[in-house]
């Protein structure tokens, strides 16, 4: 009885993936059990919440925790829209200059040819490494330099650049056909219409999984709030969450930044889930040769 | 990278640095200046408040020699995170990826689902469900738990105790630890041309594992590469998600991080330029890894 290769990526169900689902479902669990826990705490009303012993799952779920959020800003002075409208702005401003910067990078670096290309695609690929809290306060003094400490500005500056996406586009740039660039040369398109008209179109799946990688980064930023700027009512909501998490330490603080937690957290499940195939498609061309 | 293209006559079409200006700007103000600058203040003795002043090797020596809390717990605990986190996730990564890609899509769709949310928020914003969990009178989850199935008879105070810090950190951060290396390991398994494995056979290989080893491993080595960095860089930036978790610095210094030590001199003692060279021996640090992990991966070695 010879072996014969197994199929990976089978189409149909056969019993052999019984064993393998088996090994894997504890781990799965154990992976979803906070996220599905805090699904359950959001919801909790007071008494619940309270409980002893605690309960892990919900039993009369109501909206308190979220009334409540909405009411604890009223108190501090700056009402939570303010914090929702500042993450909003830097949010959506951050993604498209963001991917903007990147996209034409990416095509400058895959499809035309200068001299400088391949140093600075390596320079690009060393700063994959980057490790952006190593460099806060030579940050925070460049910001203060320029003048951009303190401004909404001083959000959306520093997470402009992002090694790791430059890389992912430029990689499925690379596996746009020279024929049709060449093609739309000849009919005397410049660069600008190649890059506005064939790449752009042609990278969506890519363009898709950079503004997510983007987006991740933006919006649960606390270093930007924390280090960058000092008036409260120019930081985000990220921030203001953390500030209720951390400063009531009761159990029904504990039920608000839950609640919190999950307004956070739900952006993002809904971006990846809607993208997941274009993020797959990048993932395909992401090794580093 | 040798991808030399036909494209444009001119060898040097000066568009192309139009186009990669606006990044090119931005990513040197923001990252290439910030690391030069960290690089220089390393060398200096700065309060943020006064001008620096020179002081030549100093601070590496007083990291080196005199900083007993970084040689004491800070380093180990970095390396310690550093393997079972990186090196440990990552393997961890692996594996799962390629136990996902035996099963049928929907399935797979849905575990990977699974395995990658935890990384989306970066653990800043689950910090809560942790802190619940951890609790550490007997209203905290695993105390209740604990103490139903009779493990325990008094409640533990998990962030508070040194003994279960390190451990309590690594677990978050093997739970956030499936992120975008884990995709691309799940994107290069599938890619992998169906007829190496058909080949393999007929070349005499007997099980899976030896397929994993001399087929799958070698034809992913790209993905590898990208994963491993993504890994490095994940395990090494950890830190200020522990700071809301066990303050800072964490009681007993029993899950410092080298991101928590680098935070308490620069910003609560404000000892800029001792930050400074704490920060450049954290970038030495990830490149040293990244070395490891080119070394093993890059496609000229062949198997």
């Amino acid at each position: 009885m010879a072996y014969k290769g197994h199929r990976i990526n089978p189409k149909g169900f056969e019993k052999s993936q019984i064993k393998i689902i088996l090994l894997l479902l504890p781990l799965i669990i154990f992976m979803a059990l906070p996220i599905v826990y805090i699904i359950n705490h959001a919801f909790k009303p007071m008494e619940e919440l309270f409980a002893f012993p605690p309960n892990f799952f919900v039993r009369n779920p109501t909206l308190d925790n979220f009334t409540a959020l909405i009411k604890a800003s009223r108190t501090a002075g700056i009402p939570m829209s303010r914090y929702v409208f500042n993450s909003l702005i830097i949010t959506s401003v951050t993604i498209v200059l963001s991917l903007l910067f990147t996209t034409m990078a990416a095509f400058a670096l895959s499809k035309i040819r200068f001299r400088a290309k391949y140093v600075l695609m390596d320079i690009n690929q060393a700063a994959m490494m980057f490790v952006a809290t190593a460099v806060l306060i030579p940050r925070y003094l460049v910001m203060t330099f320029t003048g951009t400490i303190n401004t909404y500005v001083a959000h959306i500056l520093p997470l402009l650049a992002v090694p790791v996406a430059l890389f992912l586009v430029k990689q499925f740039v690379d596996q746009v056909p020279d024929s049709l660039l060449e093609a739309a040369y000849m009919d005397g398109a410049s660069d600008r219409q190649v890059y506005t008209k064939i790449i752009i179109p042609m990278i969506k799946p890519a363009i898709a999984t950079a503004a997510i990688m983007v987006f991740q980064q933006v919006w649960t930023n606390m270093e930007t709030s924390n280090y960058f700027v000092n008036d409260d009512s120019l930081k985000t909501l990220t921030f203001y969450m953390n500030t209720l998490a951390n400063a009531n330490n009761t159990v029904a603080g504990q039920g608000m930044s839950a609640a919190a937690a999950l307004i956070m957290f739900i952006p993002n499940l809904v971006l990846f889930i809607l993208l997941q195939n274009n993020v797959m498609n990048t993932m395909a061309t992401s090794g580093i040769k | 990278m040798a991808n030399k293209n036909k494209i444009a006559k001119r060898a040097d079409n000066k568009n192309g640095y139009l186009f990669v200006l606006p990044y090119a700007l931005v990513f040197t103000v923001f990252i290439l200046v910030p690391v030069l600058l960290a690089i220089v203040l390393s060398f200096t003795n700065f309060n943020a408040i006064e001008f620096p002043s020179w002081v030549g090797f100093l601070n590496y020596i007083t990291v080196l020699t005199n900083d007993e809390v970084f040689m004491q717990y800070v380093l180990p605990n970095t390396i310690v995170y550093a393997l079972v986190v990186g090196v440990g996730g990552y393997i961890l990564s692996f594996v799962l990826a390629w136990a996902l890609c035996n099963l049928t899509k929907p399935v797979r769709t849905i575990f990977a689902l699974i395995l990658y949310s935890p990384s989306m928020t970066a653990g800043v914003a689950m910090v809560v469900v942790w802190k619940v969990i951890f609790s550490g009178d007997q209203t905290g989850l695993l105390n209740n738990w604990l103490m139903e199935i009779g493990a325990i008879t008094d409640p533990i105070i998990w962030l508070i105790n040194a003994n279960y810090l390190l451990p309590i950190v690594i677990v978050v951060g093997l739970w956030s630890s499936m992120g975008i290396g884990f995709l691309s390991l799940i994107a290069g398994i599938l890619n992998i041309d169906e007829a190496l494995y058909e080949a393999g056979a007929i070349d005499g290989i007997k099980n899976r594992f030896q397929e994993m080893i001399y087929i799958t491993i070698p034809s992913m080595k790209p993905q590898m590469l990208f994963a491993a960095v993504m890994s490095i860089v994940n395990a090494f930036q950890a830190g200020s998600v522990y700071t809301l978790l066990t303050g800072n610095p964490s009681p007993g210094y029993a899950s410092q991080l080298i991101v928590n030590h680098i935070e308490d001199y620069g910003f609560l003692r404000y000892e800029m330029g001792y930050a400074a060279a704490l920060s450049v021996v954290l970038l030495l640090m990830v490149q040293l890894f990244s070395k490891v992990a080119n070394k093993l991966f890059t496609e000229k070695d062949e198997f």
